[in-house]
């Protein structure tokens, strides 16, 4: 029992990384209607940006978060300018169809750009405290990870707050629920397009920081994060970024209950054997609109 | 667009280009001819595979690998057995159509963007469990080894890459090809005039897997050994999507002309730049689905258009 427990413990502290990576994809599809595969590449290069901030200067990976975030809020903007932006003149069948393949085609770029700069091998931060453990009982709570949760809910709770205080974050869900009456209410819905993409890069570079100190990154782990981010999604639905936030922590524990009924090779079916169902039985997914 | 006569042009064209190519193993090539050429034939039958659920039917199925793995994990367990090579990869090929007719009537529920991650979703769930249940890698006994011939395998896949030009070339005249390509223009509309979309979803993904399980079958016979999942890796369905996309999907001769330029350019890229040629080929095919949606085909017709336009000025 203790054991279990302790997995459950395990697939809830990654959980939360899961409805981080979902967060940014979700922002992204609910509001441009874009599907970006390449969302787990965006994980994987935020990751690396924390261990080069790491390795050659010796920054602290939590505090890496602070220059990671911003950059990757640049990167997503340079992206919207230079691919996504033009796909999204399309009418909205045309512009998942090509979407896919701009993803398609930026994540097999991205990740041959990785093995180029940082090698194929899986590398990880490690921190003078990565080995410490909160006791409780019998069970022992790594504290980075641990860290990783709340900071993933924190960062969730920020984004929760921009979307619903701020001038532009309102802008941005009134184009999710319908961008021809945003733009007929004198909303810039391109505007709100650009901030939404960068948003949701700088959340899958934040994600991606998190995974490297807590777990570790390597170029390949870009279409694992994408289906996770995906699986999330299609659980949770759009719209509510605490919902995706609670949907990852599902998809953390029903992982970890798998790896313990069936063992852990199967962990990683569960997640997807659920998306497909979920999918069957509501064909357009979950998504309450 | 054009006619019937142009489709029909197009697949004598080809079809002529591959009987030149029966002749290459007369000429007593070197090895790796003979294998590079074997790797755009099987190039051609994978993308024309694609080509048919994508381009004719308008599906983006970005679980094909599952079934060009099914086709070479069922021709191998047969044909290792002790099976004729033919019948083991005919029984592949059933085993993959089967496979996905029946993956068919849940996954056709799902529209668009949904179809293309349910069916991501399902390639991957078949790629972990064969890592999970057939971990160990499958090499051929040692006596099959010393009775390889290359040359049978090539002429193999020079059938495949005929069929399956012959195929969709039939699929591009018939009946059913003109009810696919009104569903993949609008659904409901096709649905109104008394077309069966399920039906005609099916019978393309019937016939699109079924090709691929061929494919598998051909990769079976092909390598000494492999693990039984390599089949099953995702790069199987992009390289499909690659190959169609760069040459144009819908079309006939778009999916062969995409993966010559596909493996020939893979491979000299990689021989001149071996560690950044994805790089340089991600960046292409952004390109190409920015600039040229309709892919080297419609490149052609483009610059034709434009020159003609020219002389007609002149």
């Amino acid at each position: 029992v203790t054991l279990l427990a302790q997995q459950l413990l395990l697939g809830l502290l990654i959980g939360g990384l899961y409805g981080l990576a979902a967060a940014g994809l979700s922002l992204v599809f609910g509001v441009m209607r874009v599907l970006n595969v390449a969302h787990g590449e965006l994980i994987m290069l935020g990751g690396y940006g924390a261990f080069w901030l790491a390795a050659l200067l010796g920054v602290d990976p939590f505090a890496a978060l602070g220059l990671v975030i911003p950059a990757s809020l640049l990167l997503g903007a340079v992206l919207y300018w230079g691919l996504f932006g033009f796909v999204v003149r399309a009418d909205e069948e045309t512009r998942v169809k090509n979407s896919l393949l701009i993803g398609f085609g930026l994540a097999l770029a991205l990740h041959a750009l990785a093995v180029r700069l940082w090698t194929a091998d899986e590398r990880s931060i490690p921190t003078s405290y990565g080995g410490a453990v909160l006791s409780v009982g019998p069970l022992a709570i790594p504290l980075v990870r641990l860290a990783t949760l709340v900071l993933a809910l924190g960062l969730i709770g920020g984004l929760q707050l921009l979307l619903t205080r701020w001038r532009w974050g309102q802008a941005i869900r009134a184009t999710a629920e319908d961008w021809q009456a945003a733009l007929l209410t004198g909303i810039d819905v391109r505007r709100a397009y650009l901030l939404a993409f960068a948003l949701g890069t700088a959340l899958a570079g934040a994600a991606g920081t998190l995974v490297t100190v807590a777990y570790s990154v390597s170029p390949s782990i870009g279409l694992e994060w994408t289906l996770k981010a995906l699986i999330v999604v299609v659980l949770a639905g759009l719209g509510s970024m605490i919902g995706t936030f609670a949907g990852g922590l599902v998809l953390g524990v029903a992982e970890a209950v798998s790896a313990a009924a069936f063992g852990g090779p199967y962990r990683e079916i569960v997640g997807l054997v659920i998306f497909v169902v979920v999918l069957t039985v509501r064909p357009r997914g979950l998504f309450g609109r | 667009m054009t006619g019937h006569g142009h489709e029909r042009g197009w697949a004598a064209a080809i079809l002529a280009g591959l009987g030149l190519l029966a002749l290459l193993p007369l000429a007593r090539p070197r090895d790796d001819v003979l294998n590079f050429v074997f790797l755009i034939l099987l190039a051609i039958t994978l993308a024309e595979s694609w080509n048919i659920v994508a381009g004719y039917a308008g599906q983006v199925n970005l679980g094909h690998a599952a079934f060009f793995g099914t086709g070479a994990l069922v021709t191998r367990a047969l044909w290792t057995a002790g099976t004729p090579v033919l019948p083991a990869m005919a029984a592949g090929a059933a085993a993959a159509a089967v496979f996905a007719l029946v993956i068919g009537v849940a996954a056709f529920r799902l529209r668009g963007a949904y179809f293309a991650i349910g069916t991501l979703a399902l390639g991957e769930i078949m790629r972990t469990t064969v890592g999970n249940v057939l971990p160990e890698i499958s090499t051929l006994p040692a006596a099959t080894i010393g009775a390889y011939r290359l040359s049978l395998r090539y002429y193999l896949a020079l059938g495949l890459a005929a069929v399956s030009v012959v195929a969709v070339a039939w699929l591009a005249t018939s009946r059913l090809g003109l009810g696919m390509r009104a569903i993949r223009e609008d659904e409901e509309a096709a649905e109104a005039s008394g077309v069966g979309a399920l039906r005609l979803k099916l019978s393309a993904l019937g016939l699109s897997t079924g090709l691929a399980g061929l494919a598998g079958g051909l990769f079976a016979y092909y390598h000494i050994s492999y693990y039984p999942s390599h089949p099953f890796g995702p790069h199987w369905t992009f390289d499909a999507l690659l190959m169609t996309f760069i040459g144009g999907v819908g079309t006939l001769q778009g999916p062969v002309l995409g993966a010559v330029l596909y493996i020939v350019l893979k491979e000299y890229l990689a021989l001149r730049w071996v560690d950044i040629h994805l790089l340089i080929f991600g960046a292409l095919f952004v390109a190409i689905v920015l600039l040229l949606p309709g892919g080297l085909v419609q490149a052609v017709a483009r610059a034709r258009a434009l020159l003609g336009g020219a002389r007609r000025a002149a």
